[in-house]
């Protein structure tokens, strides 16, 4: 048995080396420009005074200042730095036109009052609101997390099942299949009047709604996913002797497994926009309930926060989702990356 | 018929299956008209033999392997396995499709160790994973996956996950087909030694008559769908053969004419 002329064509998992050898000091040109930048950005927030009283403009120079300051000393030390470099070297321009737009929109709000009040808040109103109400608004996004995390697992459990179900059994599908085109394309937003008079408290209707919500693109892919597995590994599988349970657990439901992720990416996007929606008009706390309080009160500025704060929250729960399917399907090539 | 044993070079205590193919013809339901694919198909093959079956492009060779397999029902007519009919699928009568097919989502090891999982074996059998990869020569690959490996290493691991459950009838549809034909040379050699070795009976399915007349005991002729069984010729030759064998080369003439090529050659 031999396996000439064929072991080149197994691919060599070598990923390019970066070392520190070299000079012993080489500076991140990068890393200073951005440093300086951002020292600037900080000068200029502290030394032009505001046309309104702002609060917190000498806090906000001050956090500029440092961090330029920080970049500076990473710049100067390049790689010497180890793990932190690795991390920033690429991220120089994102950091140089950061400070740039910064100090741009801190001219333009804070400095010159260019545009209408009080639509529009000053860098330094965002660290007011996280430092003056930070409380408040970590336990909405606390209170958010929690209502999306139950609905969307109970979702994504539901929808997984029902894919499953459908795409395995003909006797499911028979059943399944025109109840989900009928609800499927039926905005989960639509059910909110009748899930708030039919449950018993507004959490658990948007906890319905929210799976709902992320129930269905589950489904759909799932099902889509088992019904499109290579009948020829249900042969291989047969023919070695696999039971039902075998060919459903271990041959149609791995092989649908990259249809289900999309889904699942597509069921939390959908939770985010109905978690939304449901705290906004009924649930008395969260994200949602936060800018709707914030925009009663004309708070501008909270809302913006809040804004931020959903964002990272949603971004970071994508994220997670897509570090959960790298590792699930490291058996695959050519990833989407996030 | 018994021609095979005499040519077997190490006397182990044959395990090969003694398969029976008697009238058996089949049918597709094409749009509601039925298509026959196979006609009063007719043969005998003992125990520890090497059948090839040879025919022209879609004449319904793989759908014989496939009822052989057990994957499908024959439309009228009889399959028996050691005399008991063929009812569904079984790991004593395992296939290797042309396409190796291997779980993409599964390492080599994984793979090879489906039929032993799907039996609930792993516990007693895992040693033979191993074994099996070495009988292949894969040893050093298990831990890759599929789309890491080239054509052949891909039919190789395909070749050890049928292995790897002792068959005793290994169908064989256009196993070195998509290879390419340094590749495919080397394994037809491989091939003969891994049935010499083990004793199973194989029946396999090709286009190629050099191939077939290399490595089978016997061959079988299919003519044009509906496919009828035209020729049983029997390849009474010691291993390892050579290609420019007289013998072969006239062997190989007489199915060119059968097959209506002879003005080819």
């Amino acid at each position: 048995m031999t396996v000439t002329g064929e072991l080149s064509t197994l691919e060599p998992a070598v990923v390019p080396e970066r070392t520190g050898t070299g000079p012993w000091l080489q500076p991140w040109v990068g890393g200073l420009a951005a440093g300086a930048l951002w020292v600037g950005a900080g000068a200029l927030t502290a030394a032009w005074p505001d046309a309104d009283d702002w609060a917190y403009t000498r806090e906000l120079a001050a956090a500029e200042a440092v961090g330029g300051a920080l970049l500076v000393l990473v710049g100067l030390l390049g790689s010497r730095t180890g793990a932190l470099f690795e991390r920033l070297r690429n991220l120089a321009p994102w950091l140089i036109v950061l400070a740039l737009a910064l100090a741009v929109w801190e001219v333009a709000v804070a400095k010159l009052n260019l545009l209408p009040r009080p639509f529009f808040a000053p860098p330094q109103a965002f660290l007011e609101v996280y430092l003056d109400d930070g409380r408040r608004l970590a336990e909405c996004a606390f209170a958010s997390f929690g209502l999306l995390a139950v609905g969307y697992l109970l979702g994504a459990v539901a929808g997984f099942t029902a894919g499953v179900a459908i795409g395995w059994s003909r006797a499911v599908a028979y059943w399944g299949h025109p109840l989900l085109r009928l609800i499927g394309p039926l905005p989960a937003t639509a059910w909110l009047p009748i899930a708030f008079f039919a449950f018993p408290s507004s959490w658990s209707a948007s906890v319905f709604l929210i799976a709902l919500a992320s129930a269905i693109p589950v489904a759909v892919l799932t099902w889509s996913g088992v019904a499109g597995v290579n009948s020829a590994y249900y042969d291989i599988a047969r023919t070695l002797g696999a039971s039902p349970r075998f060919l459903v657990l271990r041959v149609a439901i791995p092989a649908a497994m990259p249809h289900v992720f999309v889904g699942l990416f597509m069921g939390l996007c959908m939770a985010f926009s109905v978690l939304v929606v449901a705290e906004m008009v009924g649930v008395k706390a969260g994200l949602g309930w936060y800018l709707q309080w914030a925009q009663g009160w004309a708070a501008y500025a909270n809302m913006y926060a809040a804004l931020l704060v959903l964002a990272l929250v949603c971004s970071t729960l994508v994220g997670l989702l897509f570090r959960v399917r790298d590792r699930v399907l490291v058996w695959q090539k050519g990833l989407l990356k996030w | 018929m018994v021609a095979a044993a005499p040519l077997r070079r190490d006397p182990e205590p044959v395990v090969g299956l003694a398969l029976e193919v008697a009238g058996v013809d089949h049918r597709f339901d094409l749009h509601g008209e039925p298509l026959p694919v196979l006609e009063q198909i007719s043969f005998r093959v003992e125990p520890g033999e090497f059948v090839a079956v040879l025919g022209p492009s879609g004449c319904g060779k793989s759908t014989l392997l496939r009822l052989v397999a057990g994957l499908e029902p024959p439309t009228t007519g009889r399959l028996l396995a050691d005399g008991a009919a063929i009812v569904g699928p079984d790991p004593s009568r395992l296939m290797v499709f042309q396409d190796p097919t291997l779980f993409p989502w599964r390492t080599v090891r994984d793979n090879v160790a489906l039929g032993l999982e799907a039996r609930g074996l792993m516990r007693g059998e895992r040693h033979r994973i191993q074994k099996a990869l070495g009988l292949v020569g894969l040893g050093a690959f298990a831990g890759a996956y599929p789309h890491q490996l080239s054509g052949g290493m891909a039919q190789r691991a395909a070749l050890a996950r049928a292995l790897v459950n002792d068959p005793r009838l290994l169908i064989l549809d256009e196993p070195l087909g998509k290879l390419d034909s340094l590749t495919r040379l080397g394994m037809q050699g491989e091939l003969v030694g891994l049935w010499r070795r083990a004793g199973f009976t194989a029946l396999l399915v090709t286009h190629d008559i050099e191939e077939a007349l290399v490595m089978a005991t016997r061959v079988l002729v299919l003519g044009p769908r509906p496919a009828r069984l035209v020729a049983d010729l029997p390849v009474e030759r010691a291993y390892p053969r050579h290609r420019d064998d007289p013998h072969l080369v006239a062997l190989r003439h007489r199915i060119l004419e059968l097959l209506g090529l002879a003005a080819t050659w």
